[in-house]
């Protein structure tokens, strides 16, 4: 019998390495803030602020502040002495200038940390000397840059591969470590769904290939990575667009209170001066959310690409978060790929040692992991080998036969295998079969295993219990979904015994078994005709319509071309459990900007019991300034020094993202409301007051 | 759609509606006030023992003698008019309408205390002065605060209270022959909850000139 | 004091016991269930219909409905247009009135196809009877019942459904709700002592001075009240609406006029928790509504309880303020009724906001700038629900999903509509409008030539608030009044009023109508998402104070300023002591 321990110290070495391939290619992220600063003054260029309405509200606001520090009366005289009147003018001007700057600097940050890791993605792909097979079958040297989609490339040991492509000649291993950090060589031959696949950026190792190059120049799946994480080609996506009229909204509503305030001003002979307006409606204007917005989404895709998953869109990222339904494969999602030997059942009076022994037997030669688990299995059951390996031989599994084994050096033939390939075999040696055979089958399937049967020449001596070993943790992880309000389904082409066996185990809502690719279709279209956002994943060209057809399909890297087509993401690990996480990331990148926005829109609160009732105390109403601010002058410098010091303040924030957990949506509006809502209302009353008291002003 | 069968179909529901709602609705509730409630109706128009109509049980009338109680600060004076000289035309229509002087507004404390000035067309007497010579030690609020409609046919009985003992001695009667009268011209307040209690100063002055002087 | 308060509260209580009884009606009225007066009702309708040509079964999208509201809405004007310049030759004008200046007929015709019955004339002075039943009258039914038209639209787009038929929808609207109340409040203002009558008004000698006579106006105002009340109308049959003796004789009409103004908005949104299916929310976003107006008045009634403290000063003890108030309304039923009309969009007064004190010019603006404290009849429940869409929008982002209201995802479009229609009119009504009103100069004494001029008559702050009183009102399609403006004819300034008025007026009515109809259209062409564990529940106790502080924050802080400037700073002055 396995232990527990065994299974246990299987998993967490696999999710072990894991981990440690998880930030490969690795980022360089020295000078990141040297030339974040650099770009934040670049970037004050107004063809680059224009696109942020918000920011180019203060960009406008700082001009003009500029002209009456050099000019206080140029809209008309100002009563105050214009020496003073200058100071805190230039003052002003010079706190909004730096408002713009840090808006600026934390969108370089982000675009910074997606260069470097643009960069690390683009090492892996340099420029290569590409062998092109003409039509005629002579051989062009081009650049791989100017490979188009369709055309034939020859590749020789030792070559780079010049970009993504399909195999149709030849056979050889591959270095994939570039990309996927995996050491081990790949086997890469035309025609298998896995294996035909290549990467551009890795390298081959022995023997040669012929390929057909897949993507059109600039157009693979890391040259679109690289333009996501550089936010160089970046389109907003849906929600950004839909938070960026809400933020337009708002800096409109406050440009015509601010507009409006003056002759109202005016006419209770409180008046004001136009640097001061524009202090009032740049504190007002939602410039925390609007100076990280695009920072937050640049973020947002760093994470995925530190996750080792190219995606083909913002979109497809922010999707992740709106995910309700989890369409996730068995095998090797939710299982460990390959079944591990259990229990050895004898049948007919044989003992468990007999089993083994026989098994033992007929594993020697099987390499497979199921071949070692049963050796493993077996020799903890005190069997050993007791014939000279060297003279007996294997017996290959094939589709047909559907058993392997060996033939012995004393001529008996030892065989497992699917119980009825094992009945056939016994049969045609003359045999009898078991009464408790199919009892045994049934047992071992009941309890969501693959029955092996196991004989020698006419003797069935019992049945090897083959079990599906669900991942370790995976049964939180779909806990925590289902809190968050995702429903995960099975989808395996298990009998439904042993489906249900091991949808209970790994605690999914749902399965679908003995389902074919069309299932699979089927499942996410009826997901989505209730309403629901699908993901999936996927690896064979069988399963490139429903990629397609799902609102997220993450393609595994080792999967086909078409299957990496079809999808709008690509795991460079091809570890299916990565959608999890994947979710998790798209709904931080939500909750980041909801909270700031929150966040920004309730700061106005303070700012407005900081700057009206000091600028109008000649209206009589300066015991609405409950703060005490010392004067108007200290109290506008201070909302304002405030309202710029904030957006560095969160630049941290906007870049890691808002921390989540798995909670229900109520428990995270709760908690999120208590922190950046109730929190936006408090705290920039305190840190105004406390910038007050700072200040040089009496 | 069509835009003559849009616009055909808004003009044929306007006038249909028009028929019932403003046609058909208002002159049968008018032909149901006219039979059910005639005198509601038409005004709660008042007569004397004469059958002369003197007024409306629900409009107030100017009052600022000392026979009579008088009644609150009316900016339109209660839409009365010389009918000799009726240059405003009030008498053609009726009139309402209120102060509008807001709390900070100075002219509301002037209006109230008075205000003395040079010209005499530009002095205020002002209501308080006006009160106390008139007996009123103690004004209440409804006598110096101008009403909203102008036609206010209330005073408070406390308002009416304190000009008691003033009608009493104008009119050589003793005041408590004039209490029964206050209480009989009040009107309580809805169900006894809603509401404020008035004393209706048109109908107790009506009865004050009713009741024979007790000699 | 206590006595004041027991009136508010049983108000209030009555108020809330017939929710759900008008608004379960309301309901299957717009859901095309069998109602008490269907034996009745039924063949009318189906003349009214055949006679106008309505298909009943016929839907409507977004935009044939949008233009079904706009046409109807423009013919009907075009009708009370007629009528009005032609009331000189007109039947039933006993005072003879003829025909007004064309601003004031403009403004009166936008004023109350809006449904806001923004008077800048003298009931009394400026129109006849026949203008007044037949063409005022006539608008009190169909601006109301386009609102509820709008409203109940909004609401089964929201909830998924067709938007139905506008002109079902209208003739509805008056048959089963606006003409049976009416008629049951027209019976019983007449036995309160309303007139309804078409004689002339009754002259009559006063008692103190025979040689003074008494004009008594009077008209048919019995069946016009009512509907000014239930309505939301507010356009009062005299200058001084409801607290004119005639329009508001007791404190029994009093408590109708309260409950009735106030009746259907609230009941609207128990309507909206039927056809939603989710009574839930309905109650708490009522609770949220009613939390608010109970604030609002509990701070208006205190203050005018303590009254003016100069005048006390005057007369050496604390009373109440009743500048502007009827005697047998007293404080209570003043500030109540203050705050309901402001709240509702009915824009009736019983007592004259232009006197309250600072306090209660606060919460009467508050109420008109956020516009859902109960809101306009129909469109009041839909711009409720906009600022929830909004609030879901701001907060929902928060627990990591694209947001979602009941179901259906909130992106760019509805955002778009959500956002100017909620946060962007009224800054643009109210705020420019008022800061060039501010900018014109007093008419100079003597002059009475027509002129941009602006009309202010009380000083300083109390001016301002006059100012942007007066643009809120049109702009929520309110119709109250900070009546000392200058605003009517012959007053030079009434040009201006009437004219930059008339903006607002349209700007505040029938771009959100057009939003919310599109809102509602988008709406309801988005397929529902399932809820789960990881939606936001819009029906919790939380969301919904996340709503009121999205309301609060969003709605009020874009008038902070004009609120520091006006009423905040009047009552600083008068804390400090006047002059």
């Amino acid at each position: 019998m396995q232990t527990p321990q065994d299974s246990d110290s299987l998993q967490s070495s696999r999710s072990g390495k894991r981990d440690s391939r998880r930030h490969t290619p690795k980022a360089n992220m020295s000078g990141l803030y040297q030339r974040a600063i650099r770009e934040a003054f670049i970037k004050l260029d107004p063809r680059t602020e224009v696109k942020n309405p918000v920011m180019f509200v203060v960009w406008v606001g700082t001009i003009v502040t500029f002209l009456v520090t050099l000019d206080p009366n140029l809209f008309g005289t100002v009563q105050a002495d214009p020496g003073q009147q200058r100071l805190l003018n230039g003052l002003i001007t010079f706190i909004l200038f730096f408002t713009l700057v840090f808006a600026n600097f934390a969108e370089a940050v982000a675009e910074g940390r997606g260069k470097a890791q643009a960069d690390a993605l683009r090492s892996t792909r340099s420029d290569t000397i590409a062998h092109k097979l003409l039509p005629d079958g002579s051989i062009q040297e081009v650049s791989s840059t100017e490979l188009q989609r369709g055309d034939q490339v020859k590749v020789v040991a030792g070559d780079m591969i010049p970009a993504d492509g399909e195999v149709i000649k030849g056979i050889a291993s591959v270095d994939e470590s570039a990309i996927t950090g995996e050491s081990a060589p790949v086997l890469k031959q035309p025609g298998t769904d896995i294996m035909s696949s290549v990467t551009g950026g890795t390298r081959i190792l022995s023997d040669e290939l012929i390929l057909k190059v897949a993507s059109d120049p600039g157009q693979g799946f890391i040259d679109r990575m690289i333009a996501l994480v550089e936010g160089a080609e970046r389109v907003k996506t849906p929600n950004e667009i839909a938070l960026t009229v809400l933020l337009t909204v708002l800096t409109l509503v406050f440009l015509i209170v601010v507009a409006t305030v003056s002759p109202l001003a005016n006419y209770v002979q409180a008046p004001t001066t136009i640097a001061i307006l524009i202090s009032l409606l740049v504190a007002l204007i939602p410039t925390t959310i609007g100076g990280l917005l695009s920072a937050i989404g640049i973020a947002g895709m760093d994470r995925v690409a530190q996750f080792n998953v190219i995606a083909t869109s913002g979109r497809a990222v922010e999707a992740c978060g709106d995910i309700s339904t989890l369409v996730l494969d068995k095998t090797g999602t939710i299982t460990l790929g390959n079944r591990l030997a259990d229990e050895f059942i004898p049948v007919d009076g044989h003992t468990v040692e007999e089993v083994a022994q026989i098994a033992l037997a007929a594993s020697v030669f099987d390499e497979t992991p199921e071949g070692k688990s049963i050796v493993i299995l077996a020799e903890r059951n005190s069997a050993n080998i007791n014939f000279n390996t060297d003279d007996a031989s294997g017996v290959e599994f094939t589709a047909r036969t559907r058993m392997s084994g060996t033939d012995l050096p004393n001529g008996k033939e030892v065989r497992k295998g699917a119980v009825d390939a094992v009945k056939g075999f016994v049969r045609s040696r003359g045999g009898t079969i078991p009464v408790q055979l199919d009892a045994a089958y049934e047992r071992v399937s009941r309890l969501g295993g693959t029955p092996l049967a196991v004989c020698q020449d006419g003797e069935i001596y019992g049945v090897i219990y083959l079990k599906d070993i669900v991942k370790a943790g995976l049964r939180e992880r779909f806990d925590q979904l289902r809190r968050m309000g995702v429903k995960t389904i099975m989808l395996t082409g298990d009998n439904r015994i042993t489906a249900s066996v091991i949808a209970e185990e790994a605690g999914v809502d749902d399965f679908i078994a003995e389902a074919t690719p069309e299932d699979k279709i089927d499942v996410i279209r009826r997901e989505q005709a209730e309403g629901k956002l699908v993901a999936m994943t996927g690896d064979g060209t069988n399963d490139a319509p429903a990629l397609a057809q799902a609102n997220v399909g993450v393609a595994m890297n080792s999967g086909t071309q078409a299957a990496k087509e079809a999808a709008n993401m690509v795991d460079l690990d091809s570890d299916p459990t990565k959608l999890i996480d994947l979710v998790t990331i798209g709904k931080q990148l939500l909750i980041t900007r909801g909270a700031l926005t929150t966040f920004s829109i309730a700061n106005d609160i303070a700012k407005y019991f900081a700057i009206i009732p000091t600028i109008f105390a000649a209206a009589g109403i300066g015991s609405l300034n409950i703060m005490g601010l010392k004067s108007p002058q200290s109290a506008i410098i201070s909302a304002l020094i405030y309202n710029a010091l904030i957006i560095p303040a969160l630049i941290p924030l906007a870049l890691k993202g808002v921390q989540f957990r798995p909670l229900t949506a109520d428990q995270l509006l709760r908690r999120n409301i208590l922190i950046y809502g109730v929190g936006g209302v408090i705290a920039p009353f305190i840190a105004i007051k406390i910038i007050d008291v700072l200040l040089p002003f009496s | 759609m069509s835009f003559t069968r849009e616009a055909s179909r808004a003009v044929r529901s306007t006038l249909v509606l028009w028929v019932l709602t403003a046609i058909i609705y208002p002159l049968a509730m008018i032909a149901f006030g006219q039979i059910v409630f005639p005198f509601q109706a038409n005004g709660s128009i008042i007569k004397n023992a004469q059958g002369q109509d003197v007024g409306s049980a629900l409009i107030g009338q100017p009052f600022t003698s000392d026979r009579y109680f008088n009644s609150r600060p009316s900016t339109t004076s209660y839409s009365t008019a010389d009918p000799k000289k009726d240059d405003a035309g009030v008498l053609k229509t009726g009139v309402s309408g209120a102060s509008n002087l807001a709390p900070s507004n100075p002219a509301l404390l002037d209006r109230m205390k008075g205000k003395s000035d040079p010209d005499p067309t530009k002095a205020i007497e002002g209501d308080i002065p006006r009160l106390q010579k008139a007996g009123v030690k103690q004004p209440t609020a409804d006598l110096v605060y101008t009403s909203g409609s102008s036609l206010d046919p209330h005073i408070t009985p406390e308002g009416a209270a304190a000009q008691l003992d003033r009608v009493a001695k104008a009119r050589g009667l003793q005041p408590n022959q004039l209490e029964p009268l206050i209480s009989q011209n009040t009107d309580g307040r809805f169900l006894g909850i809603f509401g404020e209690p008035g004393v209706n100063v048109l109908k107790l002055n009506l009865a004050l000139d009713a009741l024979k002087p007790a000699s | 004091m206590f006595q004041g308060w027991i009136q508010i509260a049983l108000t209030l209580l009555i108020v809330v016991a017939i929710t759900p009884f008008l608004g379960g009606y309301m309901a299957r009225v717009y859901l095309g269930e069998r109602t008490l007066l269907d034996p009745v009702l039924n063949p009318v309708e189906r003349i009214l219909f055949k006679l106008s040509g309505v298909q009943t079964r016929e839907n409507m999208t977004g935009w044939q409905y949008i233009k079904a509201v706009l046409y109807s809405n423009l013919v009907m004007a075009l009708l009370l247009t007629f009528i009005l310049f032609s009331q000189g030759w007109l039947p039933f004008n006993p005072t003879a009135l003829s025909e007004p200046t064309w601003d004031t007929v403009l403004h009166t015709v936008i004023s109350f196809i809006t449904n806001t019955d923004q008077q800048h004339y003298s009931g009394e002075t400026t129109y006849g009877y026949f203008a007044q039943f037949a063409g005022l009258g006539y608008m009190l039914f169909v601006s109301a019942a386009t609102g509820l038209a709008v409203g109940i639209a909004f609401i089964r787009g929201l909830t998924g459904r067709p938007l139905g038929n506008f002109y079902v929808d209208l003739t509805q609207s008056i048959t089963r709700i606006l003409l049976p109340i009416g008629i049951i409040g027209t019976i019983l203002f007449i036995a309160g002592g309303v007139p309804e009558t078409l004689t002339g008004p009754a002259i009559v000698p006063t008692l103190e001075n025979p040689a003074i006579s008494q004009a008594i106006a009077r008209g048919p105002v019995a069946h016009f009240e009512i509907l000014k009340q239930i309505g939301e109308n507010g356009g009062g049959f005299f200058a001084v609406n409801s607290a004119h003796p005639f329009e508001n004789p007791s404190p029994f009409t009093n408590l109708i006029q309260t409950v009735g103004m106030v009746m259907i908005p609230s009941s609207f949104i128990y309507t909206y928790g039927v056809i939603a299916n989710n009574r839930k929310q309905a109650w708490l976003v009522y609770g949220m509504v009613l939390t608010i107006s109970i604030v609002f008045i509990i701070f208006n009634g205190i203050s005018e309880y303590n009254g003016n403290p100069a005048v006390n000063a005057l007369l050496g003890g604390q009373v109440p303020n009743l500048e502007g108030k009827e005697v047998r309304f007293g404080w209570a039923q003043s500030a109540l009724f203050s705050v309901i009309t402001t709240g509702t969009m009915t824009g009736a007064v019983n007592s004259f906001h232009d006197s309250f004190m600072p306090t209660g010019g606060f919460v009467m603006m508050s109420n008109m700038f956020l516009q859902i404290i109960w809101g306009g009849q129909g469109t009041g429940t839909a711009y409720l629900f906009a600022y929830l869409i909004l609030a879901v929008f701001v907060t929902g982002l928060m627990v990591g999903r694209t947001p979602e209201f009941l179901g259906r995802k909130i992106e760019k479009r509805e955002v778009v509509l959500a956002g100017f229609l909620i946060l962007l009119v009224h800054p643009i009504a109210i705020l420019i409008p008022g800061a060039i009103a501010m900018s014109l100069p007093s008419a100079p004494d003597g002059v009475t030539a027509q002129g941009f001029y602006n009309g202010i008559t009380n000083p300083s702050f109390h001016g301002l608030t006059q100012v942007l009183y007066e643009y809120a009102s049109a702009a929520a399609n309110n119709g109250s009044g900070f009546g000392g403006l200058l605003t009517s004819q012959p007053a030079p300034s009434a040009l201006w009023w009437n004219l930059s008025a008339s903006f607002s007026l349209l700007a505040g009515r029938y771009v959100p109508i057009v939003a919310l109809l599109l809102l509602a259209d988008s709406m309801s062409r988005k397929q529902p998402v399932p809820m789960t564990s990881g939606t936001l529940r819009t029906d919790t106790g939380l969301f919904t104070g996340i709503t009121a502080g999205v309301i609060l924050i969003m709605g009020a802080l874009t008038f902070f300023p004009v609120l520091a400037l006006g009423p905040i700073a009047e009552a600083f002055q008068i804390a400090k002591g006047i002059g």
